[in-house]
C-alpha cells in the first residue's frame, strides 16, 4: 500500500509536470485527488490494516495528497502566468500608428501679436481701450490736430460714409475719446488695438482693412525720455534682446516732437540687405510727445500735462517676426496659413 | 527730394564728410535719407571721343561706320546704330574693355562684317533714366558741346562722379525742397556756414515796369507777384553742368530759359514761370480767379475747363497760365523767343492744390506751392534766375521788376523756458547748449534768465509754438543722447476689463474645441451685407467705394466665414472649423454713428472627426455645433438661461435651425446652412452659428459658490415615453425638471427611437432621472411619490405615456 501510494505520487507528479493546460491540470486534480481517485481507493483498503499501521498509512496518504496538491498549485500558477503572457503577447499593437486626433484650433496670427503686445503693456500698468470702427470726422481728424483741409485727410485716402462720418483711418480716435472721458485729469495709460480702414488697393503690401495698436500715456510729468525707455522695453521683449533700436525724428500732426523707431534688421544683422533696403534698419513704429493742441482739445491743460503716444501695425510686425511675405494672407484665412501659428513661443 | 552731394558743396563745405556719413547725420536729425545712389557705380572706361568720319555701313541700312578719335595714337573704328550719329560730334565712347551698368563689358566685335572697337553711348546706356534724357537725344546717342576735350572721362563731364541722397520729406519740412534749404539743415547739423549763390549783375537802363504792369485781383490767393523782364535772350541748350544737375535731380533739360527756371526751383525752392513776352499780346499781367466754364489750353496742349476756384494769370483778358500749376500754350517760350517775362510769385497753397488736383497736374512746382514757399525768397529767386539768363542765355536784364505786393511777412517769435525743455525731454541741458543749437539753425535768439526767445526765419514756416522749438532742440541735441527712463508718478492698474477677459476666454475655449480663428473684411457687397443678419437694419454704404464687392458695412459675419470655407474647400480642405469675433454695423440714421455690435460666428463643414486607419469618420452635425455652444455657455456660467428654439432663418435649413435665446432674449442662431446655399458654395454639410457676443459677455453669470458634494446615494429611475412625433425633448425635459424638484437632481435623454416598431406618428424618448437628498438617504417610497407626480404631469401636459 505504501508503495502504491508512492507510485501514485510519482505518477501524478510526472503527469502534472507534463500537463500543458489548465484543463489538463484540472483533470489531473480530479483524477488523483477526487473522491473516485486512486488515493481514495487506496485509503478504502485501510480497513485491512492493523491499528498501528492505520495512522501511519493515513499520514502517508495525506502527505501524498498534499505533495500532489502543492505541485498542482505550483503548476497552475505557472500555467496561468504563461496564459497571461500569451494573452498579452497576442494583444500587442503597433504603437507607431497615429493616435486619434483631438481637434484644436488656434489664434489668428494678428490676434496673437495683439495679445502679446497687450499683455506686455498690461504688465507695465496699461489698460486696453477700444472704440468704434466707424468714427466721427472730429475724433478721427480734428481732435488729433488734423483740421479740415489738411492734406492728410483727403477724401481719396479715407472711406467716408457721410461728410462727418467715416471708417476710422487709425486707432488714434480712441486716444481722443479716452482723454475726453477723463475730463482733463490724468493719469492715462492705455493701449488701443483695432481694425482701421484706408482707401488702398489690396496688394502684397497694402490692405484696405488692417490692424493698428496704439499706446497713450498722459500725466503731469511724462517726459520724452519715458517714451524712449518704454519703447526700448517693448522692442527688446517683442523682438529679442539682441536687436538694436534707433529713434529718428519724424513728423506726425498729433505729436511733437515726433519719433520713428527702427530696429536692426534680423535678416542681415545690420549689414544691409534687400529686406531693410540696404540700410540695416527696419522701421517698426511711429511715436512722439502728444501735441499740445491734441491735449487742449481733449480738455487737458497742456502747461501742466504732457504725454506720449506710439502706434504700430500688427500686420507689419507679424510679417517681420514670422517672415510673412504678403499682407493678403491675413485676410484670406487659408487654413494652411492659419495652422502655422499654433505653437506657443 | 534728390540732393546731389557735389552740387550741395556750392553752398556748404562738406570737407571730411562723405555722402554716406552725411546721409546718416541727416537721417538721425530728422529727415530720413532713403538711399544714397552712386551715379557712376559699375561704369568704367567711357571717354569723350570725336567722330572724325561717319559713313553708311556697307551691309546694314541702320548702322553707321565711324572713325572716332578717343585720344589714342590711332582713331578707332566703331559701328554705331544710333540714327543721330554724325561727323564732327563729341560723343561718349565706351572703349574696348569698358564696363557699362549691369556689368555689360565692351569687347572688340565684328558687326555685319565690319570691325567695331567700342561703343558710342546714349545716356540711358550710361545709367540715366529715360525720362530725364533731353528729348533730342532720347532716341540716340548724347552729343557733348563742341568744346569737350577728347579722351577725358565722359562720366565726369556728365557730373556722374557724384552721389545723390534721396530725402524722404515729411510735410512740415517743405523748406528742404530746395538745395539752399538742405544747405541750412546740413549747416545746422555740422555747425558750418551757408554760402549764398551769386546774383550780382548790371541791369540795362530800361525798366521792367515800363514793359509790364502787374495787377492782382485775387489778393488772398496771390499776395505777391514779381515780374522781371529779360530781353535779347538767345534760346539754346543750357550749359552742360546745369543740364546734368537737373538730370541728377530727376528733371529733363529743355532749353536754357526753361532749364534756368527749373534750376532755381531746385536751388531756392521757388517755382518760376517764363513767358514769351511778345506772345502775351499785352503789357499787362492780371491775376484773378477763372470764370466758371472758362476754357484754357495748357502747354501740354490739353484744353482745360476752369472754375471759379482756379487761379489764373492773364494778359488782362485771356488766361496765360494756371497759377502755380502750368503755363499756357499761347505764351510758351519757344526757340524764337527773344524777350522773357519771368514770374516769381507767392501763390496760396490751397488755390494751387485745388487746381492741380482737379486737372491731375501734380508737378514739382505745384507741390512746392501746396506746401508753402518762403515769401522772403520770392524776389531773390527771380534775381538769381535773371542773373543766370544774362549769363547763360545772353539776356539783358531790365532794371527792377513789376510787382504786386500785399503780403505781410512776420517771422514767428516763440519763447520757451529751459525748465520746460528739460522737463519734457527728460534732459539736463544748460542754456548754453540750447543757444548753440539755435545758433547752428541760424535762428535769432534772445535770452532772459530762464527764457529763450527765438525768431524763426520765414524759410522755416513750420516753427510756430513752443513744442516746435522743443523738437528742434531734441533732434539737434540728438535722440540718441536723450536718456531712457520709465514714467514715474501715480500708477494705474494694468488689466483687462471683465468683457475683454471673457472675450479672450471665449476665443481660447473655441480654439480648444477645434475652431481656427479667422479675420475677415468688414466691407462687403450689398447682397452679402444683409444675409444671415440677426437684426433688420438699413445698410450703411460708403460714399465712394473702391468696388461693389467692398461697398457696404456688414450686418453679419456669416457670409464672410462661408467665403472662407469656400476658399479652403476649393483647395482640398473641405473639412474645416473656423470662428470669428468682430463688429457688425447697424444703421442709426445718417446723422449718427452706427451701432457697432460685437458678434461671434462659427462655421464647421465636412468631417468633424476622422481616424482613417481605424475607419472612423464622423461628419459634422447639428449636435456637434450645439455641443460647442453649450460648452461655451457652461464656461461662462450661462447654461441655465439658454434655450434653443426651432426656427426658420433665411439661408438656413428649415428643419435644422434653432434660435438661441439667452434669458428669454433672442441672441443668435445655430443650424445647418440651407442645402441650396451649400451647393452654391460647393460645400459639404455645413453647420454654423452666429450670435451677439456682446449679449453673451455682458450677461451676468451667477456668483461662484461652493455646493456640498453629495454624501448620500442617489436613486435612478429610467423611463421610456411614447409621445407624438412633433413633441420635442426639451418640452418633456422641462416638465420633468419642474415637477421633480427639489429631489430630482438630474434628467438626461439616453435614447430616442422613431422606428417601425412605433405606431405611426409616435416616437419614444427615454430619460434617466436621478433623485437625491443632500442630507439623508431617500427611501423608495419617497422617490416613487415624486416620480409618479412627474409621470402624471408628463401625461397631462405632453400626452406622454410610458412605453409598454
Amino acid at each position: 500500500m505504501q508503495e502504491r501510494l508512492k507510485e501514485l505520487q510519482e505518477e501524478a507528479i510526472q503527469k502534472i509536470e507534463q500537463s500543458a493546460s489548465l484543463k489538463e491540470l484540472n483533470d489531473i486534480r480530479v483524477a488523483y485527488l477526487g473522491k473516485k481517485g486512486p488515493i481514495t481507493e487506496v485509503l478504502r483498503g485501510m480497513g485491512k490494516l492493523s491499528a498501528e499501521e492505520r495512522p501511519v498509512m493515513g499520514a502517508l496518504a495525506n502527505e501524498v495528497r498534499e505533495a500532489i496538491a502543492v505541485k498542482i498549485e505550483a503548476k497552475q500558477k505557472g500555467l496561468e502566468e504563461a496564459a497571461v503572457l500569451e494573452k498579452l503577447a497576442s494583444e500587442s499593437i503597433d504603437v507607431t500608428l497615429p493616435g486619434r486626433p483631438v481637434n484644436v484650433g488656434n489664434h489668428h496670427p494678428l490676434t496673437r501679436i495683439i495679445e502679446e503686445i497687450e499683455d506686455l503693456f498690461i504688465g507695465m500698468g496699461y489698460q486696453v481701450a477700444e472704440g468704434p470702427e466707424v468714427e466721427q470726422d472730429y475724433y478721427n481728424f480734428e481732435a488729433l490736430n488734423l483740421p479740415k483741409g489738411h492734406p492728410a485727410r483727403d477724401m481719396q485716402d479715407s472711406f467716408y460714409i457721410t461728410e462727418e462720418i467715416l471708417l476710422r483711418t487709425h486707432t488714434s480716435p480712441v486716444q481722443a475719446r479716452t482723454m475726453e472721458k477723463h475730463q482733463g485729469k490724468g493719469p492715462i495709460k492705455i493701449i488701443c488695438p483695432g481694425k482701421v480702414y484706408r482707401r488702398d488697393n489690396d496688394d502684397a503690401t497694402h490692405s484696405h482693412q488692417f490692424m493698428q495698436i496704439e499706446g497713450l500715456v498722459v500725466g503731469e510729468n511724462i517726459r520724452m525720455s519715458d517714451l524712449k525707455g518704454t519703447l526700448e522695453v517693448f522692442a527688446k521683449k517683442m523682438f529679442g534682446d539682441d536687436r538694436e533700436i534707433r529713434l529718428r525724428p519724424s513728423f506726425f500732426p498729433f505729436t511733437e516732437p515726433s519719433v520713428e523707431m527702427d530696429i536692426s534688421c534680423k535678416i542681415c544683422g545690420g549689414k544691409g540687405c534687400s529686406v531693410c533696403k540696404q540700410t540695416g534698419w527696419i522701421e517698426i513704429l511711429g511715436a512722439g510727445m502728444v501735441h499740445p493742441n491734441v491735449l487742449e482739445m481733449a480738455g487737458y491743460d497742456s502747461k501742466r500735462y504732457t504725454g506720449f503716444a506710439f502706434g504700430m501695425g500688427p500686420e507689419r510686425i507679424a510679417m517681420l517676426k514670422y517672415g510673412v511675405d504678403d499682407i493678403r494672407h491675413f485676410y484670406t484665412n487659408d487654413v494652411r496659413f492659419l495652422k502655422q501659428f499654433s505653437v506657443e513661443e | 527730394m534728390f540732393v546731389s552731394y557735389k552740387w550741395l558743396q556750392d553752398y556748404i563745405d562738406l570737407t571730411g564728410v562723405t555722402a554716406d556719413e552725411l546721409a546718416e547725420k541727416i537721417t538721425k536729425s530728422g529727415i530720413e535719407v532713403e538711399g544714397v545712389e552712386i551715379l557712376n557705380e559699375g561704369i568704367k572706361g567711357v571717354v569723350v571721343g570725336h567722330v572724325l568720319e561717319r559713313e553708311q555701313h556697307p551691309n546694314a541700312d541702320k548702322l553707321s561706320k565711324c572713325l572716332v578719335d578717343v585720344g589714342e595714337e590711332q582713331p578707332v573704328q566703331i559701328i554705331c546704330g544710333a540714327p543721330n550719329v554724325a561727323q564732327g560730334q563729341k560723343v561718349a565712347v565706351a572703349k574696348t574693355g569698358a564696363v557699362l551698368p549691369g556689368n555689360f563689358k565692351i569687347k572688340r566685335a565684328k558687326l555685319r562684317g565690319e570691325e567695331s572697337n567700342g561703343m558710342i553711348c546714349s545716356l540711358t546706356e550710361l545709367g540715366l533714366e529715360g525720362k530725364v534724357v533731353p528729348k533730342e537725344y532720347s532716341e540716340g546717342i548724347f552729343v557733348f558741346p563742341a568744346d569737350a576735350e577728347v579722351s577725358v572721362d565722359a562720366l565726369d563731364l556728365l557730373n556722374r562722379d557724384d552721389e545723390v541722397l534721396e530725402l524722404s520729406l515729411t510735410p512740415n519740412r517743405a523748406d528742404c525742397l530746395s538745395m539752399l534749404g538742405v544747405a541750412y539743415e546740413v549747416a545746422a547739423i555740422l555747425g558750418r556756414e551757408v554760402k549764398l549763390p551769386d546774383i550780382s549783375l548790371e541791369p540795362v537802363a530800361e525798366k521792367a515796369s515800363d514793359y509790364v504792369k502787374v495787377v492782382v485781383e485775387a489778393k488772398e490767393d496771390n499776395p505777391l507777384y514779381v515780374a522781371k523782364v529779360i530781353k535779347n535772350v538767345k534760346i539754346g541748350p543750357a550749359p552742360l553742368w546745369m543740364q546734368t544737375r537737373l538730370m541728377s535731380a530727376g528733371i529733363r533739360p529743355h532749353n536754357n530759359v526753361v532749364d534756368i527756371t527749373n534750376y532755381i526751383l531746385l536751388e531756392y525752392g521757388q517755382p518760376l514761370h517764363a513767358f514769351d513776352y511778345d506772345r502775351l499780346g499785352s503789357k499787362e499781367i492780371l491775376v484773378r480767379r477763372a470764370a466758371n466754364g472758362e476754357k484754357f489750353v495748357t502747354l501740354d496742349d490739353v484744353e482745360r475747363t476752369l472754375t471759379s476756384e482756379h487761379l489764373v494769370i492773364t494778359n488782362g483778358t485771356e488766361p496765360v497760365a494756371l497759377a502755380g500749376v502750368m503755363g499756357g500754350a499761347n505764351s510758351e517760350v519757344t526757340s524764337d523767343t527773344t524777350t522773357v517775362l519771368l514770374e516769381s510769385a507767392y501763390f496760396n497753397g490751397a488755390a494751387v492744390r485745388k487746381a492741380s488736383k482737379d486737372h491731375g497736374l501734380r508737378s514739382e512746382a505745384s507741390a512746392r506751392f501746396e506746401k508753402g514757399v518762403d515769401p522772403n525768397r520770392v524776389r531773390a529767386a527771380g534775381e538769381r534766375a535773371a542773373y543766370l539768363m544774362a549769363k547763360y542765355a545772353g539776356g539783358e536784364v531790365l532794371e527792377g521788376a513789376a510787382e504786386a505786393d500785399t503780403i505781410t511777412v512776420e517771422p514767428a517769435v516763440v519763447s520757451i523756458t529751459l525748465e520746460k525743455i528739460n522737463r519734457v525731454l527728460g534732459t539736463e541741458l544748460v542754456m548754453k547748449d540750447v543757444k548753440e543749437i539755435f545758433d547752428r539753425l541760424q535762428f535769432a535768439v534772445s535770452i532772459e534768465e530762464d527764457t529763450i526767445t527765438v525768431t524763426a526765419p520765414t524759410r522755416r514756416g513750420d516753427i510756430k509754438i513752443e513744442e516746435d522749438l522743443l523738437e528742434e532742440v531734441a533732434r539737434l541735441y540728438g535722440y540718441d543722447n536723450i536718456p531712457k527712463t520709465l514714467p514715474i508718478g501715480s500708477s494705474t492698474p494694468g488689466r483687462l476689463s471683465d468683457y475683454q477677459k471673457k472675450r479672450r476666454e471665449v476665443r481660447q475655449y473655441l480654439e480648444g474645441a477645434g475652431l481656427y480663428q479667422a479675420v475677415t473684411y468688414s466691407l462687403t457687397s450689398e447682397e452679402k451685407a444683409t444675409q444671415f443678419a440677426l437684426e433688420k437694419s438699413d445698410t450703411i454704404r460708403l460714399a465712394m467705394p473702391m468696388s461693389e464687392e467692398r461697398s457696404i458695412l456688414r450686418l453679419s459675419i456669416m457670409p464672410q466665414l462661408l467665403e472662407v470655407l469656400k476658399y479652403n474647400s476649393a483647395r482640398q480642405n473641405d473639412s474645416l472649423a473656423v470662428y470669428e469675433t468682430g463688429a457688425v454695423f447697424l444703421s442709426n440714421g445718417d446723422e449718427s454713428l452706427p451701432v457697432e455690435q460685437e458678434h461671434l460666428a462659427g462655421a464647421v463643414t465636412g468631417l468633424w472627426h476622422s481616424h482613417s486607419w481605424q475607419g472612423e469618420k464622423k461628419a459634422v452635425d447639428f449636435f456637434v455645433v450645439k455641443g460647442i455652444l453649450e460648452g461655451m455657455f457652461a464656461k461662462l456660467g450661462l447654461s441655465d438661461g439658454v434655450d434653443y428654439v426651432q426656427a426658420q432663418v433665411d439661408g438656413m435649413h428649415p428643419g435644422r435651425t434653432a434660435e438661441i435665446h439667452l434669458n428669454g432674449e433672442k441672441i443668435g442662431f445655430v443650424g445647418q446652412v440651407h442645402p441650396s446655399v451649400q451647393k452654391e458654395l460647393d460645400l459639404k454639410d455645413t453647420y454654423v452659428f452666429e450670435l451677439s457676443l456682446k449679449a453673451v459677455l455682458e450677461a451676468d453669470a451667477p456668483v461662484l459658490q461652493y455646493k456640498a458634494i453629495p454624501r448620500f446615494p442617489s436613486i435612478t429611475r429610467d423611463i421610456a415615453l411614447v409621445v407624438n412625433s412633433e413633441t420635442v425633448s426639451g418640452t418633456l425635459w422641462g416638465i420633468i425638471v419642474n415637477e421633480g424638484a427639489p429631489l430630482l437632481k438630474e434628467a438626461e435623454v439616453f435614447d430616442l427611437y422613431e422606428g417601425d416598431k412605433m405606431e405611426a406618428g409616435k416616437k419614444s424618448i427615454a430619460f434617466s432621472l436621478k433623485y437625491a437628498d443632500p442630507v439623508r438617504t431617500l427611501t423608495d417610497e419617497e422617490v416613487t411619490k415624486v416620480h409618479e407626480r412627474v409621470l402624471d404631469a408628463l401625461k397631462e401636459k405632453a400626452g406622454a405615456v410610458l412605453r409598454g
